[in-house]
């Protein structure tokens, strides 16, 4: 099977390398340390807020770059897009009955 | 639309002779050919529809005197809560895109075999399990489960009845509906004919995308929320018991969050079907393709918020009420675009009154019904006086029944040619549709006006008052019920004794009509290349039916 | 645009379609996700209106597990994405040995797990107990959602080492090859995937304090 057959089979270009992934990592371990630290500091109503968005921020590295998102066709990202924001929608509108009289 | 393959051959019987790699019954339950398998899913459905209609039969005579009739109370409750698992888990969700989605997709989008093969035979292997776990736990010690089909809690963590074999038939059934979904997303996304573009695609096809997109997003959450309350019962950990310090409430949140979208789930394909049908008995292009195209997505995604509508009456904040109500009114607009884009298309069309289309045509007619009295439930303060009334149990039959079940009795006749290869006979089929339409009508009507007097749901008994109205209404189920035996006994006959069915005997455009009747193991000998949309009556060259 | 697979005509046996496959895979996580979601929610509302009880009910858990779990699991998903890699290379030994070093770490989360899990038994906190029981509600709740949800959450690191252990067997075998990667790939997401939901569960449930 030649590159090109290849490519049109898996759908994607090599281009992550052994490196590439062991710079994320670093990064997933350096963001861990950093909401853990942040959880000794008294924040308050902003505890959950922080903890999220870090979470997320990891999250998003997995789903990118050990996932393979970044290069896969536009659709799997449209897809992952339409099943967080229904999550989220779920969420929200639950909390219009609790967070509200 | 398509070249048409000029061998085709009438009088073959298709795939029913080239089973694969297994042989007799082995040949049937071990397929991975879809076509297969949506005849398994076909039998299995009709089955447990059939036992769900006599238990509902059942119950209108219970409630035909005053008084005991038939059973006792706890029976009754156990009737009413069996009818409702076996019709919305064994037989309205999974029975349009189970069968006609199974047997028709690879047909409508010109491929030989959905994406997943081996994961559409594991499929219904999860509905054959689900369904018998779900009949088994009648019969275990304890008696069937009680609490109605929605397990509300704390009731369905302190019956004592078999309520943990109901929740686990329940899972393993949306664990089925989650793969068909998930398959048929692949399918439509990765296998269409060549030349076929997303706005090429027939209906039907639009309809089991946003359909499967429901099954693949919404159903996980019934499996948790049923999944907890099997836990709580196992383990006493506290979730939604309030004496452990859990909101019920919550539960119902998580119950209709699916639920809901479930309604969505029975009904989309069902559009879907009226909008295949109508072109071909009205020989006419739909009306507005990309609209109802559309529609059916805005269904999908507007229903996944309207959940709450169903609990105006526990004690939600008022802000949550006013946004699910505003919500549900919203989510009537796709819907009624679809009714006009049909009407549209009937309007000057040349009609053919084939049986296809009457059921079609009371479909428009009570699901319309069904669709206001749904928009009456959503205003706040009419929903007050009638929830947990007779009136939500009219609606609902209206759409699920009137609405999404005579559309699959419209499918079961338009394909049955394609399916089984042969015609049915016409005239039981006109009788059977009148006397379904007049005992549909005569049974559910009534409910109304019931509910709006005040009947409460689910009760044994009623008073006095209510009577007359009980009566005629048991009347409508026995003639529904002729109607049924009438149009199954047809059909069935019609499969051994049916006229030999050509291959395209209704003219119709779309690409399940250009193999034989029935198909071949592999569909299609070579895979057709599509160069015009899918209802090209009226347009400029003539049709490949016409011009033989 | 999307890229079309390999179609042969007339026979339906000779193309193959990762992006579909891949596609298949996707969609099976997203209804995981959902599946966890749904115990979101619940956290979610549980947490908003019972905010001092689960304060008060977190201290109870070691942060340091948590933390030290929550590096094993993404350190697996590291080892795993490298055997992708290593695989395509043609490096199938190395490919194994990371598949398996996945498989060492896993095992590593679920000891720490059952040592906790444990640990919280011989308190008196399990489901159920009279002494979770006699507690505020928001505590019980909190202990409820901690074990139903690790509880699932071990219950999927089971069952994606058991894929990966297939996936160390199929290596072997010659069924996944360097030309043909797309199981260990889908291995890989479904791996990945149960990294993600420890990663949103570890803060909510061990860094409240």
């Amino acid at each position: 099977m030649d590159e090109s057959q290849n490519t049109l089979s898996t759908g994607r270009s090599p281009a992550m390398t052994y490196g590439r992934y062991l710079l994320v990592w670093i990064g997933l371990v350096a963001l861990t340390s950093l909401t853990v630290a942040l959880a000794g500091i008294h924040l308050g109503r902003w505890v959950i807020l922080t903890a999220l968005t870090i979470a997320s921020i990891k999250s998003t590295m997995v789903l990118f770059t050990f996932m393979h998102l970044r290069s896969e066709d536009r659709t799997f990202r449209v897809f992952v897009l339409v099943a967080v924001v229904t999550l989220g929608i779920f969420i929200v509108l639950t909390f219009f009955d609790y967070a509200f009289y | 639309m398509a070249e048409t393959n000029p061998a085709v051959e009438n009088t073959s019987p298709g795939f029913y002779t080239e089973p694969g790699r297994h042989r007799g019954v082995a040949g049937w339950i071990l397929s991975t050919d879809h076509k297969r398998i949506g005849l398994l899913y076909f039998g299995a459905i009709l089955i447990f529809f059939l036992t769900a209609v006599s238990l509902g039969f059942l119950m209108r005579l219970e409630l035909l005197t005053h008084g005991k009739t038939i059973v006792e109370p706890q029976t009754y409750n156990v009737m009413f809560t069996l009818h409702g698992i076996i019709m919305v888990f064994l037989f309205i969700i999974p029975g349009m895109p189970a069968v006609f989605g199974n047997f028709m997709l690879p047909l409508l989008i010109g491929a030989k075999d959905v994406f997943f093969p081996r994961l559409n035979l594991l499929s219904w292997w999860f509905f054959i399990i689900g369904g018998l776990l779900a009949l088994i736990s009648v019969f275990l010690p304890g008696g069937a489960a009680d609490t109605g089909w929605t397990f509300y809690v704390p009731y369905s963590v302190r019956t004592s009845t078999n309520v943990i074999p109901a929740l686990m038939a329940a899972l393993i059934l949306g664990f089925s509906s989650i793969l068909t979904g998930l398959n048929f997303i692949t399918t439509i996304h990765r296998m269409r004919a060549p030349g076929m573009d997303w706005f090429k695609m027939p209906l039907f096809v639009w309809s089991l995308y946003a359909t499967a997109w429901i099954q693949v997003l919404a159903t996980p959450i019934i499996g948790i929320t049923l999944l907890l309350v099997a836990i709580e019962r196992w383990f006493g950990v506290g979730i939604f018991d309030p004496a452990r310090g859990g909101d019920p409430v919550l539960y119902q949140h998580l119950f209709w969050i699916y639920s809901h979208p479930a309604v969505y789930i029975m009904i989309l394909p069902g559009m879907g079907i009226v909008s295949e049908i109508l072109p071909v008995f009205a020989r006419r292009t739909i009306f507005g393709y990309k609209y109802i195209a559309y529609s059916s997505l805005a269904i999908a995604g507007v229903g996944s918020l309207v959940w709450a509508h169903h609990m105006f009456t526990v004690g939600m904040s008022n802000t949550g009420m006013f946004i699910f109500s505003l919500l549900t009114f919203l989510v009537a607009i796709p819907s009624a675009i679809k009714i006009f884009n049909w009407i549209a298309t009937l309007y000057k069309g040349s009609i053919v009154m084939d049986p296809a289309l009457l059921f079609v045509l009371s479909f428009i007619v009570q699901f319309s019904i069904g669709g206001f009295t749904g928009l009456m439930l959503g205003a706040l303060a009419v929903n007050i006086h009638v929830q947990d009334t007779y009136f939500v149990v009219g609606h609902f039959h209206y759409v699920m029944f009137g609405g999404a079940g005579f559309a699959m009795f419209g499918a079961m006749h338009y394909w049955f040619p394609k399916m089984f290869g042969r015609m049915y006979a016409r005239k039981p089929a006109y009788l059977s549709w009148f006397l379904t339409t007049i005992g549909f009508n005569t049974l559910y009507f009534p409910f109304l006006v019931l509910g709006y007097m005040g009947m409460p749901r689910r009760y044994y008994d009623s008073l006095p008052e209510f009577q007359p109205l009980h009566t005629i209404s048991t009347i409508g189920s026995w003639i529904l019920v002729l109607g049924i035996i009438v149009m199954v006994v047809n059909l069935l006959v019609s499969i051994r004794r049916g006229a030999r069915a050509p291959a395209n005997p209704w003219g119709g455009k779309t690409l399940e009509w250009q193999v034989s009747s029935p198909p071949p193991a592999e569909n299609f000998h070579t895979i057709p290349v599509v160069t015009h949309g899918p209802y090209d009556y009226g347009s400029h060259e003539p049709s490949v039916a016409e011009a033989r | 645009m999307n890229l079309q697979p390999l179609v042969v005509p007339g026979d339906s046996h000779a193309h193959r379609d990762d992006i579909g496959s891949r596609m298949g895979m996707w969609l099976f996580l997203f209804t995981e996700l959902i599946l966890f979601g749904g115990m979101f929610i619940l956290y979610a509302v549980y947490r908003f209106s019972h905010f001092q009880e689960f304060q008060l009910a977190a201290k109870q858990l070691d942060t340091t597990v948590g933390t030290v779990n929550t590096l094993i699991l993404l350190t697996s998903s590291l080892t795993v994405a490298l055997s992708i890699v290593a695989l395509r290379e043609g490096r199938k030994g190395f490919s194994k040995a990371l598949v398996a070093m996945t498989l060492v770490l896993a095992l590593a989360f679920l000891m720490n797990k059952y040592f906790e899990w444990n640990h919280k038994f011989d308190a008196g906190i399990y489901p159920g107990s009279p002494d979770l029981l006699s507690q505020p509600d928001g505590v019980i709740l909190y202990f409820g959602l901690y074990f139903v949800m690790t509880g699932l959450h071990a219950l999927h690191v089971i069952i994606g080492a058991g894929v990966l252990g297939y996936m160390y067997w199929a290596i072997g075998q010659g069924i996944v090859r360097p030309d043909a990667t797309v199981r260990l790939e889908a291995g890989g997401l479904y791996w990945h995937l149960v990294d993600i939901i420890w990663i949103f569960l570890f803060p909510l449930f061990y860094l409240l304090q």
